[in-house]
């Protein structure tokens, strides 16, 4: 936590792009970052690159947290950070999660995604590394 | 009776996250539940031991792999490959736009075609899925929720196509919309037209189908999203209450449709306990059938379940340990007494299996059916105190479960209040928290964790297959006759409207070869989209 300014939670977004209903990941995360104090809107499941866009604006979110099963990834996650930086948030941190093969996750970050987390993820590494980036920013 | 104090690896042993304390030894007095009438004979009643007299002495149990991925050539050319290996049983995986009701070329089916599943927009697509494989002779299972009226329909008149009589196939509709309220989330409509559309097709095959299982009610996909095994037992049987009960009010008497109900669990990887499990479920479901439903047929009290190892337990860290999980939950759900059994593949929490993953899992099962000597005699942990204990004390679990809904109006009534989303929620919760704070060890992962990276082949699904999917749509629909679509899809909207069954309908439209979305699209305008409520 340290660097990060105490008057403001990090608000944090998660959403699953596209069709894959699989949300058990999408919902202990978060779970897990209310629980470590963060403000979390959980957007819920079946919803366009658009929706979830216009969601992390609207809301003036600092991480947008999106989630995907089905291997629809590539175009689901690119086309939603695309979105996001277009309507203005540059600064909004975007990580991603679910079954998503290794030689994909450069490709991901090529494409602005902060970080990928796998299957086996402690909370806590998620946690401090949105603690970290978020706080890193705001200093 | 305290247990004298000893040094032991933890302060308290448990089945599961939230689950029973384990003691360290068992005797007869644990097991006294376990009386005559509570077990029975296999293939007798209560039939806590198997539903056959000779469990698998007499047959084994199907070895039925889930696939399909891309086009429905490249799974086409799977199945004639999972056949020759000695598969005895298909069963399809459909792409997400087909599960949930829209054509490939749907905005919303953008990165998911020929991803999870095999792309099927038309009958056009099942005649080709199916071309070479004859029907008549196979029995295959189809994971199909929202629009399993349309994709039986497209199987029947594809079936018809090749010379077959509906009334001698065989196979599997999962045709089970209320779990998908609760894990999955492949809804299309609310709950009550939900019912409506799954009771239709009961009907329809209790009428017209007597080889076809019309529903396999699902515990599975809650356990995925992080029920216990009281809560995937409890909360299947009570949505198979609130079937058998929603075709009973239809006017349907229960031994005419309950002996084709069929049913899908997990297995993990505590083998006593999921034995334990599928023993408990057994024994309630016949009771369930028999005292409250009064069924007389012993068919109709039979819980015949397909069992799928968990994919929620494989590791994409050191993935080749997952060999070895998948082999102790089949040597799970073999002891238990499945009739049919899938093996995941060791890649899957990588990506979609590789033929090679495949072919080890598939070589699992044979390796346990001809090697362990497991199959040789029935329920061969039957009398086990420990086991016998925990069987009773999981029916226990689950008639508790079941009374609490039965106080909330049944299962449409809890799910409608997010009550058993928000349980297998808090599940889900506790057990990560329990692998965060290394309470639960998964190997690999929070223990004996290495650095080094252990990548396997995995398959990977282009982008060409979308691309080919929506021409492949297009050439269709110009090619087709459209007023004859046009005129069926009124029809279905108009049934839909109507209390009449749907599936004649969209038979005739799938045959007129209207899509997928499209006759889906007619049933939103009859019926409405669902949303999710939050429990987040």
């Amino acid at each position: 936590m340290q660097g990060m300014s105490m008057d403001k939670k990090i608000r944090v977004l998660i959403a699953k792009p596209g069709l894959d209903g699989h949300d058990r990941g999408a919902k202990v995360i978060a779970r897990g970052l209310r629980d470590a104090g963060m403000e979390v809107i959980y957007l819920g499941l079946r919803l366009t690159p658009e929706q979830i866009a216009d969601a992390a604006i609207q809301e003036d979110v600092d991480v947008v947290g999106l989630s995907c099963l089905s291997g629809a990834h590539m175009a689901l996650f690119r086309k939603t950070i695309d979105l996001i930086r277009h309507k203005g948030g540059k600064d909004i941190l975007v990580v991603g999660g679910g079954i998503i093969p290794k030689k994909d996750i450069p490709k991901l970050m090529e494409v602005g995604m902060a970080r990928v987390f796998g299957p086996g993820t402690p909370l806590a590494e998620i946690v401090k590394f949105i603690e970290d980036s978020v706080g890193g920013q705001r200093q | 009776m305290t247990e004298k104090k000893m040094t032991e690896r933890k302060l308290e042993f448990r089945t599961t996250v939230d689950g029973l304390v384990v003691k360290r030894v068992y005797g007869p007095a644990d097991a006294e539940g376990a009386t005559e009438e509570a077990l029975g004979l296999p293939g007798e009643y209560p039939f806590t031991r198997h539903i056959m007299p000779t469990g698998y002495r007499g047959r084994l149990w199907t070895m039925r792999q889930y696939a399909g991925f891309g086009t429905v050539e490249e799974t086409n050319e799977r199945f004639k490959y999972l056949y020759q290996q000695g598969q005895t049983g298909f069963s399809v995986a459909f792409h997400l736009p087909t599960q949930e009701g829209y054509d490939s070329d749907h905005p919303l089916a953008a990165g998911e075609v020929g991803r999870c599943g095999v792309a099927v927009d038309s009958l056009q697509d099942v005649e080709r899925l199916w071309d070479g494989i004859p029907l008549a002779d196979v029995s295959t299972s189809m994971t199909i929720n929202a629009t399993a009226p349309i994709l039986l329909a497209m199987y029947i008149a594809a079936a018809e196509k090749q010379g077959a009589d509906r009334s001698k196939l065989n196979g599997t509709v999962q045709n089970d919309v209320l779990k998908e309220y609760i894990a999955r989330n492949t809804y299309i409509f609310g709950p009550k037209p939900s019912m409506r559309l799954v009771t239709d097709l009961c009907a329809f095959c209790a009428e017209n189908m007597p080889q076809w299982n019309s529903i396999s009610i699902s515990g599975y996909h809650m356990r995925e999203a992080g029920a216990t095994a009281a809560q995937e037992a409890a909360f299947t049987l009570a949505n198979g209450i609130a079937y058998v009960q929603a075709m009973i009010d239809r006017g349907m008497e229960v031994d005419s449709f309950a002996p084709r109900f069929s049913f899908f669990f997990a297995a993990y990887t505590n083998i006593l306990e999921e034995v334990a499990k599928f023993r408990a479920l057994r024994r309630s479901w016949a009771r369930i059938m028999k005292e409250r439903f009064g069924a007389t047929s012993p068919r109709s009290m039979m819980l015949r379940y397909h069992v799928q190892t968990d994919g929620f337990t494989l590791t994409a860290q050191q993935p080749l340990n997952n060999i070895v999980r998948v082999t102790l939950q089949a040597l799970a759900a073999v002891l238990g007494g499945c009739q049919s059994l899938h093996t995941n593949s060791f890649d899957e929490a990588l990506a979609l299996p590789s033929e090679q993953a495949v072919q080890v899992a598939l070589r699992t099962q044979q390796i346990i059916a001809e090697e362990s000597g497991v199959a040789d005699t029935v329920d061969p942990l039957g009398g086990s105190y420990y086991v016998e204990w925990l069987t009773n004390q999981l029916e226990a679990k689950i008639m508790e479960y079941i009374a609490e809904i039965d106080n909330m109006g049944g299962a449409l009534k809890a799910i409608e209040k997010g009550y058993v989303q928000r349980e297998i929620a808090n599940s889900a919760y506790d057990y990560q928290r329990a692998v965060d704070a290394g309470d639960l060890i998964i190997v690999g992962v929070n223990k004996y964790a290495t650095t080094e990276e252990q990548l396997p082949e995995t398959l990977e699904i282009g982008e060409e297959t979308e691309r080919r999917q929506i021409e492949r749509l297009r050439q269709l629909k110009n090619e087709r006759d459209s007023r004859r679509v046009d005129e069926a899809l009124e029809r279905v909207l108009e049934v839909a409207k109507s209390e009449e069954n749907i599936m004649p309908a969209v038979i005739d439209a799938v045959k007129a070869y209207a899509t997928v979305g499209e006759i889906s699209d007619a049933l939103r305008k009859a019926f409405g989209e669902y949303r999710e409520p939050s429990i987040v």
